[in-house]
């Protein structure tokens, strides 16, 4: 009973952190309809920044992530203007060429930079505390991270849902040129989306960064699965991208222990292949 | 007509190589109904998508309210005081009716200004409070245009342009919806239209243009056009 306890809260820890990794894919994929090859390492960056921080300033993941979640918004609204903008309304390849050459940019100059070495803070504010939930054991720092994932995507449904920066949001998603009628400057949404998927990258790698080892390929694995999670949960919408990032990271758990470690990203990708086999649009998706 | 509120001078507009307007010049006063009438494909749109924003004139000029606006972005129109409903409602389908009326505001901050446009909508189109938390898209065609037309007033507008309000709604929805375009006329609203229903049209308003491949080929008064035998002909079927 505490192995099955301890599998679900693992999976469930896990899974609401795809969630905000997924989540910032899912929003740029559903409003401009591009796929950013650089999400995981934009998380990749965003580690490094709270690692260095922590390392060089002595500043706690607990609190570095909102430098980092700012420097992300920054990072990710730049390599839109930058790079993303010239590319839209060219070949359907260009923008996803585009986002996965600057992904390749991104880690080897990290590689170069900061060597391939795994680095991790030590003594971070909450390192080496767990809790106790109907007997499974959650480390602390993960559990905060999972549960901050959580409040994020709900701030981001919110604010897309229920404020009008967030109709405009829709608007220019459903419509531009009409979104262009009402006084929408749909360039400026498009540069805020991309800020706010990189913001979402950029708290969870903050958190992250308080258990976890930065290395310059850290963000590969967890794109992958954003990108599993996004098209599971229907391309474009953060409800269903947090419910398959939760069953992903359920299956990876399950897998993981009950039939063995080696099996769990198996596990994660056949979940996959079999959903899209009977519904390409996803579970979620319309 | 040079105190006009709307001055279109002599406009040229191409889509790539392919020119869609020709010297087109129409002038709107403050507080007239104006119609733009022609067959399908004439260039009647291009004509508001350039006053808009939409489309850049190659050639000529457009002024508004005595101020140059050639070329003027799309997004920065409304806050002249124009509003284009366009051809088709495109409203946000995904939104409720009250989010579609709160984007037709979004250059407003002002809360009680934009509560206050929301109830003038509502008292113009009753069934729009009823349908107020639906999505745009569960309306009937007769309703979305309201929905169109509600939204392109959220801003206040000093003109308001009409593009094919009667495109796919039955007959007598048309006039209720012409009615409609009376009454905000007579709230100070300047109004240009664009219709295929060309009696309805020269029936509402003062005076009208007539479009053909691209070049303005008659004007005048509603009397004269709807009087001319030409008009009827071509474009009434009598
Ligand atoms: N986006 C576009 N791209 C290319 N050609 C267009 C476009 N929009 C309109 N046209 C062409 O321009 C001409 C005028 O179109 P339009 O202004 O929509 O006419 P109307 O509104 O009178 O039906 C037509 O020949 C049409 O095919
Ligand atoms: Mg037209």
């Amino acid at each position: 009973m505490d192995n099955f306890a301890q599998v679900v809260v693992d999976g469930l820890m896990n899974g609401a952190i795809y969630g905000l990794v997924a989540a910032g894919l899912s929003l740029i994929w559903g409003v401009m309809d591009v796929i950013n090859f650089a999400h995981g390492e934009f998380l990749m960056a965003a580690m490094y920044a709270c690692y260095w921080l922590g390392s060089l300033a002595g500043i706690d993941p607990t609190v570095s992530w909102i430098a980092t979640g700012a420097f992300l918004f920054l990072l990710s609204a730049v390599a839109y203007k930058a790079v993303v903008r010239r590319c839209i309304g060219k070949a359907a390849m260009a923008p996803l060429l585009a986002t996965f050459g600057l992904s390749i940019f991104l880690k080897n100059f990290c590689l170069n930079r900061f060597t391939p070495n795994f680095r991790l803070l030590n003594n971070t504010a909450l390192s080496g505390k767990t809790v106790n939930i109907f007997g499974a054991i959650a480390p602390v720092p993960q559990l905060v991270t999972a549960l901050f994932s959580l409040v994020v995507i709900a701030a981001l449904y919110y604010l897309i849902k229920k404020t009008r920066t967030g109709w405009a949001i829709q608007a220019t998603a459903m419509d531009a040129e009409a979104a262009e009628l009402m006084g929408i400057d749909t360039e400026r949404v498009f540069t805020l989306v991309f800020g706010l998927g990189g913001m979402c990258v950029g708290i969870a790698g903050g958190f992250m960064t308080g258990y976890l080892a930065v290395f310059p390929e850290v963000g590969t694995l967890f794109s992958l699965i954003a990108f599993v999670v996004v098209a599971l949960g229907g391309f474009g919408s953060i409800p269903g991208a947090l419910c398959a990032a939760l069953l992903i990271g359920l299956v990876e758990s399950f897998a993981g222990f009950y039939i063995a470690p080696v099996v769990k990203y198996v596990a994660v990708f056949a979940l996959y292949l079999a959903v899209i086999m009977v519904r390409p649009k996803g579970l979620f998706g319309w | 007509m040079s105190g006009a509120l709307l001055q279109i001078s002599d406009i040229s507009c191409y889509y790539g190589a392919m020119r869609a307007v020709e010297g087109v010049s129409i002038d709107v006063a403050e507080g007239e109904i104006v119609a733009i009438i022609g067959a399908n494909g004439s260039g009647k749109s291009t004509v508001m998508k350039s006053v808009a924003g939409l489309v850049r004139p190659r050639n000529g000029g457009i002024k508004f309210g005595g101020e140059e606006i050639t070329g003027t972005p799309a997004n920065k129109i409304i806050y002249k005081g124009i509003s284009y409903v366009p051809e088709g409602r495109r409203l946000f389908a995904n939104l409720s009716v009250r989010e579609n009326l709160e984007l037709g505001a979004f250059r407003e901050k002002d809360r009680r200004v934009i509560d206050e446009r929301i109830e003038q909508a509502f008292a113009l189109f009753p069934v729009l409070r009823e349908r107020a938390d639906q999505t745009a898209q569960t309306m009937s065609g007769g309703e979305q245009q309201m929905c169109a037309i509600a939204r392109g007033l959220m801003s206040g507008p000093k003109l308001l342009m009409l593009d094919e309000l009667s495109l796919g709604l039955m007959p007598s929805l048309v006039e209720k919806v012409l009615e409609s375009v009376v009454e905000i006329n007579k709230n100070g609203v300047t109004i240009l239209l664009v219709e295929q229903m060309v009696q309805e049209a020269l029936e509402i308003a003062a005076r009208g243009y007539v479009i053909q491949v691209g070049r303005v080929v008659r004007q005048g008064t509603s009397e004269e056009l709807l009087a001319s035998d030409e008009v009827r002909r071509a474009y009434m079927g009598m």
